[in-house]
């Protein structure tokens, strides 16, 4: 009878003496996440790494000379081809990213909002461009911007100019507008995202207030999809500084970018230190960008309210 | 006995006339006329699906009607959008605005109206004193409980100082005695402003305990307008009684019928004779005859009553402060339910045991079949 009351014995784990090192929580979570951390040491630290290193070192035509030196750096800051370069990049960048917010939070809306029961097609058909390589959307640019292109004859047919226009093609624009429609989808769907996360009752209760419908979008649902501009702006602004293909192709010598001279340096002029000292210049530099990117953003949230 | 204080006037502050609403072929309001007074807290009760939260909407401003016309205090709405409507609203997920804090919350709606600082500090004051949340304002909208919650959307709702303000299930998100304390606190408010309050509550007893008036709708239609009182002991139909707490419901046969009262003739309780309800439509000879079970006395011992029936005992519930009584009677094909108070040992009754209802002729309800 009382063996009964008693009950069972702790249960004991028979032959398996852990050691209690392998028992705390800590160990286990490293000890689960080891494979994807072992990855991403090998192909994202490693190289990171590596080109760190290089570049405080000097290329002697086919040997590398290991001494500690800055002199990468300084030509990468003080060349003018370099700072040129780098500033068009981020120019270029920022114009993108702001152009490519700017024309996708109307569709991000417009399927948010009055997609109805067909959300999904809708975003279906935005990825649609996507089934064609990145190389022949921005050859396609060309075919519509070039010297013979649709636009020209196009414009040439209704009058409007007497001859091909040569300022559409290879020059910094035609490198926008094609970065621009190439991003497109990866700003709308985060801004999608945060706009399908905005509580509807909360634009009836400011319509309820008194506000029209341009107030409450400026001052409940533009605010509170802000994480989700700021995602999209960054998404599309930190790829496109280091984008080459693009200015390659339709950029021209006008539309040459920080990143064109990077492949140079690793390729052609094969000057592995120099090419990675601008690399990382340009990492930091994009990461300032990116930081200052999102403290705008705040403090225009912080001035709407 | 004891009768609320009317506190409002008789003047009109909505008219709903014949207002239909709907989607395809379902009707989410059928013809639903109603006219509710300046100053009342008026009620919309019914279950889930009944049309009373579309035809709050449509006060407000955010659904319009199929057909019929909206006319807050003598003006129509039609096609007056809900940021330009005399009303305001407390919406039943609060809808507290989650990148503002406290005081912004309340002063969302001053702002357009442009007071200056000084007087629109003034009224969300004012506003967040009658809600008792005093020196909470700068706390932000993602650290505040439910209930503080509610006072935020009720005190955002006020500050507009609103002809109506409407609430929609306000406290079907708190727990059981927060929502009792509301309740006291929601009426004491209305009565404090003198504003129109227009509820919309699935749950009956706070429909009871808060309103002046109550609607009680099923399936898009109004079945009944009346004091609580009245919707309570006279319910218009079996359903409007059978929603607003337990009835017992007994055939019954139309003896005669004038103008005021109906002779019925039943097998429980006899020959009776009714008051006639005000919606009363004969369908045959027919009719239903209601009592509720806390209007039927135990009679003990050799205590009788002019008006008795007899029965047994077949089921007995214990409910704390009452016990309820299942009893059997000769000739009824339903037992009556009984809610006896414990003080004289109702709980004690055995099951199987005979036993004599006592009850008031007035309690006795006829209802159209």
């Amino acid at each position: 009878m009382t063996a009964a009351v008693e009950g069972s014995p702790p249960l004991r784990v028979a032959g398996l003496r852990r050691s209690p090192l392998l028992q705390s929580e800590a160990v286990q979570g490293f000890a689960l996440i080891s494979p994807t951390f072992v990855y991403a040491l090998i192909l994202l630290v490693l190289p990171i790494l590596v080109v760190i290193a290089h570049s405080f070192w000097t290329q002697h035509y086919l040997t590398i000379d290991h001494t500690f030196t800055l002199e990468n750096y300084r030509i990468a800051l003080t060349e003018p081809i370099y700072r040129d370069l780098l500033w068009r990049s981020l120019y270029i960048s920022l114009t993108v990213s702001l152009l490519t917010v700017a024309l996708a939070y109307p569709i991000a809306y417009f399927i948010s909002f009055h997609g109805g029961r067909h959300k999904s097609l809708w975003l279906f058909l935005i990825t649609i461009p996507f089934w064609t390589s990145y190389l022949l959307r921005v050859m396609s640019w060309k075919v519509i911007l070039g010297y013979n292109g649709v636009l020209n004859s196009g414009l040439m047919g209704l009058g409007i100019i007497d001859e091909p226009s040569t300022a559409l093609l290879y020059n910094s624009t035609a490198v926008i507008i094609t970065l621009t429609h190439a991003w497109a989808t990866f700003a709308i769907l985060p801004i999608f995202v945060s706009l399908e996360k905005v509580d509807r009752t909360l634009v009836e209760a400011a319509t309820d207030l008194g506000d029209g419908p341009l107030r409450s979008f400026l001052r409940v649902t533009l605010p509170l999809s802000a994480p989700g501009v700021i995602s999209a702006a960054l998404i599309v602004m930190i790829p496109t500084v280091g984008d080459y293909v693009t200015p390659k192709l339709v950029g021209g010598k006008d539309g040459v970018m920080i990143a064109n001279a990077i492949q140079a340096q690793f390729g052609k002029a094969s000057n592995w230190p120099l090419g990675a000292a601008l690399s990382v210049t340009t990492m930091i530099i994009v990461s300032l960008m990116a930081g200052a990117t999102v403290l705008v953003f705040r403090a225009l949230q912080r001035l709407a309210r | 006995m004891l009768e609320r204080v009317q506190s409002q006037s008789d003047r009109t502050m909505i008219e709903i006339r014949d207002v239909t609403r709907s989607y395809g072929s379902f009707k989410a309001l059928d013809n639903a006329s109603l006219a509710i007074r300046e100053g009342e807290f008026f009620s919309l009760l019914g279950p889930s699906g009944c049309g009373k939260t579309t035809l709050l909407r449509m006060i407000a401003g955010f659904d319009t009607p199929t057909s019929g016309s909206i006319a807050v205090d003598g003006q129509p709405m039609d096609g007056i959008p809900a940021n330009r409507r005399p009303t305001n609203m407390v919406f039943q997920s609060y809808a507290i605005f989650p990148h503002l804090d406290v005081e912004q919350n309340v002063a969302y709606g001053l702002k357009r109206l442009r007071l200056g600082a000084g007087e629109e500090k003034r009224r969300v004051e004012e506003a967040l004193a009658q809600v008792s949340l005093i020196g909470l304002g700068k706390r932000h909208a993602t650290e505040l409980s439910g209930g503080q919650r509610q006072r935020v959307a009720l005190a955002r709702a006020l500050v507009m100082r609103p002809k109506v303000l409407l609430l929609d299930e306000p406290l079907s998100a708190l727990d059981k005695k927060l929502r009792e304390q509301m309740q006291v606190e929601l009426r004491r408010l209305q009565q404090a402003v003198g504003i129109t309050f227009v509820l919309v509550t699935h749950d009956q007893y706070e429909a009871l305990a808060m309103s002046d008036r109550i609607a009680v709708m099923f399936g898009g239609r109004i079945a009944q307008v009346a004091s609580p009182k009245e919707i309570y002991q006279r319910p218009v139909n079996r359903q409007v009684a059978d929603f607003l707490g337990g009835m017992n419901f007994v055939k019954a046969e139309i003896v005669e019928e004038n103008g005021a009262s109906l002779l019925l003739d039943t097998l429980g309780f006899g020959r009776v004779r009714t008051d006639k309800p005000r919606a009363f439509v004969r369908n045959g000879g027919a009719a239903t005859l209601g009592i509720r079970p806390e209007r039927l006395r135990v009679l003990w011992d050799n205590t009788t009553a002019k008006f008795e029936v007899a029965g047994k005992v077949v089921e007995r519930h214990y409910f704390g402060e009452i016990t309820h009584l299942i009893v059997e009677i000769p000739g009824l094909e339903k037992p009556l339910s009984v809610t006896e108070t414990n003080d004289f040992g109702a709980d004690d009754i055995p099951v199987g045991a005979p036993i004599r209802l006592a009850y008031d002729p007035e309690a006795l309800v006829a209802m159209a079949d």
